[in-house]
């Protein structure tokens, strides 16, 4: 009795998406991103145009929707954010992958916001097409002011009052909650972001030249498939995009109600992103068509068909020349804006849900007090003009050492030590339509880790040996590694912190006995 | 266009937009199995019931 009393207690009950729907337009509104509309088309008209078609949609069958699912079957089976769900499941080792995942959001949000604020800024400036006849120009100087030494303390209030302004907007709505916040602002903008890219996409397709930008994206070289690399920017591609392995999908499954069709829903997210990619890969594409034109040059000739250069120093150019430009750009920076704050959105919620799990703390707790410092952070480190090349920095090791060691250390983790695979494969094929099996087993286990290691293993070295963007090797280690190192502090350290309930006791449905899993064996 | 661009770009869109269609039909006519486990009644049990 004594001991009963002394016990922790469980830890309540978690919020739930209101329905189906509401759930897969959230999960949308995390994978469709920043990386949908300036990484694909540029990625895939250097990787093969047309031909990239094959590694892609290879890499998504084999890797992007089995990750997808296991980050599903993790969450929704053991009901928690990222470090309590791998906690249930794996111990404090499952616990500490799960507060890595946490950290590689926390890195990311402090960056990301500050790309939503350039966006937002782009979207007012489109009205007069403020950047004039020199966009590089205007967007690293006149904008920007970004400096040569990699962290100053000079601050540019035209980009830190929007960084300050975005985090207001996306803490009020997730303090809302899951349902009355995440899911509504979702409901909302994903079919304001499509029909607003649609728009965009339908005029940039009747611009003279547009037709010939389109072919130039499609034609296949064939030649590329037999490159190595082709393949890895296809599955980087896809594993980048899907927003796996890095908590969002463990902390939206874990928000469904036990009795809900997992896969049936994710397949829906899985192709619904990649269709959101190619429509971005044809409407920017077709105004990069349309540019050649302009100058009377090839769209091979082009240059930053990719990324921050895409966004803020190309697609300006091509707005000024555009009959109709301020609404093309306005439309344009409107849906870059709602595809990011869809995305950090999700990025935060993995944090706040993982706090709330953890210390106990209420949604408005966890949301202010902890977004409040985030926020800070955020402004502190890319409101001056040193931002450009922080962000810059981060991005590169969040991304590809972070959520690539993260995705390979889940893969053993979850499948080879604990042995989980069979147990999560019943769990999904229990409640789902679209059964999973052997597979989705070989998939996860063996496939996706050993492509998503070589990536790891290529990528660190090239880093070591070459270096990144030019940037001061003391700054790579600082900015760079440095990130890297935080996360494995925190996964070491934040496990070792006592939990406000107990972890521990829950228990998973359907039992191990309903999924047929003899004398406890998974 | 090309002729080759554009038989790449209808093979993208009939296996990326028509995957995302069979998706939303497979989900639309089963949108639960027919049989869970007994258990994992969850206080407002079923969300399947807007799609």
């Amino acid at each position: 009795m004594a001991r009963a009393q002394t016990q922790a207690a469980a830890v309540p009950e978690r919020e739930q998406w209101s329905g189906q729907i509401g759930f897969i337009l959230s999960a949308l509104g995390s994978a469709v991103g920043l990386g949908n509309i300036w990484r694909f088309p540029g990625v895939a008209y250097e990787s093969g145009g047309g031909a990239f078609l094959i590694p892609y949609l290879v890499a998504l069958v084999t890797a992007g929707i089995p990750i997808l699912f296991l980050d599903y079957a993790i969450g929704h089976r053991y009901r928690g954010s990222a470090p309590l769900a791998l906690r249930r499941l794996g111990g404090k080792l499952g616990e500490g992958l799960g507060w890595f995942q946490v950290l590689i959001c926390v890195f990311i949000c402090i960056y990301y916001t500050a790309v939503l604020a350039w966006a937002s800024s782009y979207f007012v400036f489109s009205w007069d097409l403020r950047w004039g006849d020199d966009t590089t120009g205007f967007f690293t100087g006149e904008y920007l002011h970004t400096a040569a030494e990699p962290f100053t303390l000079d601050y540019v209030p035209a980009v830190a009052i929007p960084i300050a302004v975005m985090w207001i907007v996306t803490l009020g709505i997730l303090a809302a909650g899951v349902v009355k916040g995440v899911q509504r602002a979702n409901i909302v903008f994903i079919p304001l972001l499509v029909v607003a890219f649609l728009v965009v996409v339908v005029y940039a397709l009747t611009l003279p030249g547009a037709a010939q930008g389109v072919s130039e994206f499609f034609t296949p070289d064939f030649a590329a498939l037999a490159d190595p690399d082709v393949w890895i920017a296809a599955y980087s591609q896809i594993f980048f995009s899907l927003s796996v392995a890095f908590g969002i999908m463990i902390t939206f499954a874990s928000y469904r109600k036990r009795r809900s069709n997992m896969t049936g829903a994710g397949l829906v997210v899985a192709f619904g992103n990649s269709s959101f990619e190619l429509l971005a890969g044809i409407g920017v594409f077709a105004t990069l068509g349309f540019f050649a034109f302009q100058q009377g040059i090839a769209v091979g000739a082009l240059d930053q068909l990719t990324g921050v250069g895409l966004a803020f120093m190309t697609f300006p150019a091509i707005v000024s020349e555009m009959p109709g430009g301020e609404w093309v750009g306005a439309l344009f920076f409107g849906s870059l804006t709602l595809a990011g704050l869809t995305s950090l959105i999700s990025i935060l919620e993995v944090i706040i849900a993982a706090l709330r799990d953890k210390f106990g703390l209420s949604r408005v707790q966890a949301v202010l007090g902890f977004g409040g410092i985030l926020a800070v952070v955020s402004l502190v480190l890319f409101g001056s003009t040193s931002g450009l090349t922080a962000l810059d920095t981060i991005d590169n090791w969040a991304n590809n050492i972070g959520i690539v060691g993260s995705a390979i250390a889940m893969s053993i983790i979850v499948l080879w030590i604990r042995r989980r695979g069979r147990e999560l494969s019943r769990h999904l094929s229990a409640v789902s339509t679209f059964r999973v099996g052997r597979a989705w087993m070989v998939f996860t286990a063996v496939l996706a880790p050993a492509v998503l290691t070589y990536m790891l293993v290529t990528k660190v070295i090239d880093l070591l040996v070459n270096g990144y963007g030019g940037y001061d090797t003391w700054y790579l280690w600082v900015a760079g590694w440095g990130t890297v190192f935080l996360m494995l502090i925190g996964a070491i350290v934040l496990p070792q912190l006592r939990w406000r309930h107990d972890p521990d006791r829950f228990d998973p449905w359907p039992t191990s006995a309903q999924l047929g899993l003899k004398g406890g064996a998974r | 266009m090309t002729p080759i661009a554009t038989v790449f770009f209808i093979i993208a869109a009939v296996l990326v937009w028509g995957g995302l269609a069979a998706s939303i039909a497979f989900l639309v006519r089963r949108p639960e199995v027919p049989a869970y486990p007994d258990g994992g009644l969850d206080p407002e049990d079923r969300d399947e019931n807007d799609l």
